[in-house]
């Protein structure tokens, strides 16, 4: 009997096992082996950064292309595409890291809440609606669909300034959180040295006196910076100042003359006595700065 | 049996406050706001400069592109600076400011009450003067009237249908307009129908305006082709679609024109300036606005002044009440909250509602129970839930299959949503996004 049943299942199995191999010889699909080894050295976040849906759509993307030079892993950086050049012995163009930057520096002091919004918390609804609670139309309307497109917890709103703050450790500069924003105010900024960089956290493009009555804290196109940079990398267009990151070379002179304190330096090390004593104002805390201290960091 | 659209619909309260008021003019203030954007497509580009003086009806903006439509003075002053300022989009856009001196209103105007009745202008002659007027949609949409009165090459109008269904909820300055100026209107009708060649118009009228029904019925036994409807009161029945369903029982394709159903639909208000352009070279320059809410002392309507602040028409219906939560420009369906009440009366501002606050007051939102109200009574036939979702998700694709683009704002669904969803909110965005893609796979 237990003959029977040990012959029947094992035939059984064996034409079984007979047909599968047949079907996976029969339908087999050719993947070239490289995919799977640049998908392992890709950090695996499926962001979307790069432009494609996730790390296999990129890997294939690098296989197949003939140069690397659109090509880019910004989670990754420098380091991860240089692995990628040498499975695929393409050469991969060296890109400086960046990292996301808030450009409002609108906080609830700064800017006097006119009306209340009471629709729908999104901060794409309500631009599509109208300029927002404040008489700034161009500011952070709070609402954080940033913070909701971020996949790797590095935009966090402050309930207290009501304002985005980016981890910087944590930030990969996928760029979901500008494309989340309606707004336009979050911007891919070179790291810098050390993580320095100096910016302008401000986008209202009103009149000096338009954007300083809507909030203190606005650039009025002052063309003060301007004048200052002896690098040539500040230009003030539609009544608002820009920092060329690639022409400014960190001296901070911007940073002192501005009379809205608009420009904002990060990192760097506090001024020294004497310097302060002649023309600097006392800076305030800055959100960014101010986030490297969140509880998870500690 | 009364007619009325196939699809959904809903009938609010009426709440028609300040039905049968007569018509009140407003003084005109000391500094109007006359923003360039006043209509749909692009804004007009001023053709006066700081410091200029102009007389009321002064043509003082031209259009900026072939959907746009001229602007005119609505007072006599002096230019006092072209700036940017807060109007009803919520957005500052450009506005010319003029400070009132005087009322001197320019020669060729007849402001006498007289009725002319004939016309002896040719239809393109009267569609040049409607555009010289700038002359827009006064139902709420703004869409330039000389571009509906010229259909493309192809499409030959049957019928005008008059757009006098009022169906948003307390608003009545049509409704007074027909009681007052029910002559004027239905010259009006006629030059329009003159323009477009057609030889029949029917004006729609809701069931719930007895009287004017009745007045303009026994008038229009005078002007051959027109014809009197009433409706079912169904909200939103002044939607073109809708109008065009309810009265010729035709429907008009997603995506297609009016016109493909024969029909030109215009609204009241229209027909009425219409009249004032061609038979008393009068530019759209002063509207009927109904001021309202269940707490303002004197709710009312007034003949204003485009680019009066609506501070002015608040104080002339009793001042805000205490308790007020939103003010809301146009109807409570439609409408939009006002950030400021120093936006000013545009060509398009057709009501000010005042809301309390616990009318006001948005109800938090909860999970979909899946009871397909909103599909109910969408009047388009879409599916509201499923246009949400899919915007919520950015699912774009799914949105546009489900022809996200054919919604009309109306806001039945978020009305009906017994789970208070923000479906209009999200649709809204959605249409839009579907609407940019669609235009940049075009271009």
């Amino acid at each position: 009997m237990i003959l029977i049943a040990i012959i029947s299942l094992g035939g059984i199995g064996a034409a079984g096992a007979a047909l599968l191999y047949a079907t996976s010889k029969k339908f087999e699909v050719y993947e070239d082996p490289r995919v799977s080894q640049v998908q392992e050295v890709l950090p695996a976040a499926n962001c979307g950064g790069c432009g494609f849906a996730g790390c296999a759509g990129f890997a294939a993307a690098c296989v197949k292309a003939d140069n690397l030079d659109n090509l880019n892993c910004p989670v990754g950086g420098a380091s991860v595409m240089e692995k990628v050049s040498a499975i695929l012995g393409k050469e991969a163009l060296k890109t400086e890291p960046t990292v996301a930057v808030v450009r409002c520096n609108g906080d609830c002091d700064a800017r006097p809440q006119l009306n209340q919004y009471d629709g729908v918390s999104n901060c794409a609804i309500a631009a599509a609606l109208y300029g927002g609670e404040t008489g700034c139309s161009f500011g952070c309307l709070g609402m954080g669909d940033c913070e909701a497109s971020c996949n790797f917890d590095a935009i966090h709103i402050n309930p207290v300034t009501r304002l985005p703050e980016v981890i910087e450790d944590k930030c990969t500069s996928c760029g979901a959180c500008v494309k989340a924003c309606p707004k336009n105010i979050i911007e891919l900024r070179k790291k810098g040295p050390k993580s320095r960089r100096i910016y302008v956290s401000c986008v209202n493009q009103d009149k000096g006196g338009v954007a300083r009555k809507a909030c203190t804290n606005a650039c009025i196109g002052c063309s003060k910076c301007e004048k200052e940079c002896a690098f040539d990398a500040i230009k003030v267009e539609n009544n608002l100042a820009y920092i060329d990151p690639v022409k400014c070379r960190l001296c901070r002179k911007c940073v002192v003359v501005c009379p809205t304190m608009a420009i904002h330096e990060l990192n760097f090390p506090p001024r020294k006595e004497k310097e302060a004593d002649s023309t600097v104002k006392p800076q305030k805390i800055q959100p960014e700065t101010a986030a490297t201290v969140t509880p998870e960091n500690k | 049996m009364l007619r009325t659209f196939r699809i959904g619909g809903i009938h609010p309260p009426e709440n028609k406050l300040s039905a049968g008021k007569k018509i009140v003019r407003l003084a005109v203030p000391k500094q109007v706001i006359i923003p360039l954007s006043q209509h749909i497509g692009a804004p007009a580009q001023a053709i006066v400069k700081k410091g200029d003086m102009v007389k009321t009806g002064t043509l003082i903006a031209k259009p900026g592109g072939f959907v746009s439509a001229n602007i005119h003075s609505s007072v006599s002053g002096k230019i006092n600076k072209i700036d940017s300022a807060i109007d009803a989009s919520g957005y500052k856009r450009t506005a010319i400011f003029i400070d009132v001196d005087g009322d001197e209103w320019e020669d060729a105007i007849d402001r006498s009450d007289n009725l002319i009745k004939d016309c002896k202008l040719s239809g393109k002659e009267i569609i040049d003067k409607i555009a010289a007027a700038g002359i827009v949609g006064l139902g709420g949409a703004t869409f330039p009237t000389q571009i509906k009165l010229t259909p493309p090459p192809g499409n030959k109008a049957e019928i005008l249908i008059i757009n006098a269904v009022e169906c948003e909820p307390y608003l009545t300055s049509d409704h007074i307009l027909m009681m007052e100026k029910g002559e004027e209107v239905l010259i009006g009708v006629t030059l329009l129908m003159k323009a477009i060649d057609v030889k029949r118009a029917v004006i729609g009228i809701e069931n719930n305006k007895p009287d004017a029904i009745k007045h303009l019925t026994n008038l229009a036994s005078a002007y051959p082709g027109i014809e009197i409807m009433p409706l079912k009161v169904q909200y939103p029945q002044g939607g073109e679609k809708q109008l065009i369903d309810a009265v010729i029982r035709k429907q008009v394709k997603s995506g297609a024109l009016p016109i493909s159903a024969g029909a030109v639909v215009q609204n009241v208000g229209t027909s009425f300036a219409v009249y004032e352009a061609v038979q008393k070279n009068k530019p759209l320059i002063e509207r009927v606005v109904t001021v309202t809410g269940k707490k303002l002392t004197n709710p009312t309507n007034l003949l204003t002044r485009i680019g009066t602040p609506i501070n002015a028409l608040i104080e002339e219906a009793g001042g805000v009440p205490e308790n007020t939560g939103k003010i809301i420009g146009g109807g409570p369906m439609m409408g939009k909250a006002l950030v400021s009440p120093d936006v000013p009366v545009t060509k398009g501002s057709s009501g000010i509602l005042l809301l309390t606050k616990e009318e006001s007051v948005r109800k938090p939102m909860q999970n979909c129970i899946r009871c397909a109200k909103c599909v109910n009574v969408c009047p388009m036939g879409l599916n509201p839930t499923l246009l949400m979702n899919a915007t919520e998700f950015t699912n774009w694709d799914m949105a546009e299959a489900n022809y996200i683009v054919d919604c009309i704002e109306c806001g039945s669904c978020s009305y009906t949503c017994p789970a208070n969803r923000p479906l209009l909110d999200y649709i809204r965005l959605g249409k839009g996004k579907v609407m940019g893609i669609i235009r940049a796979r075009k271009a």
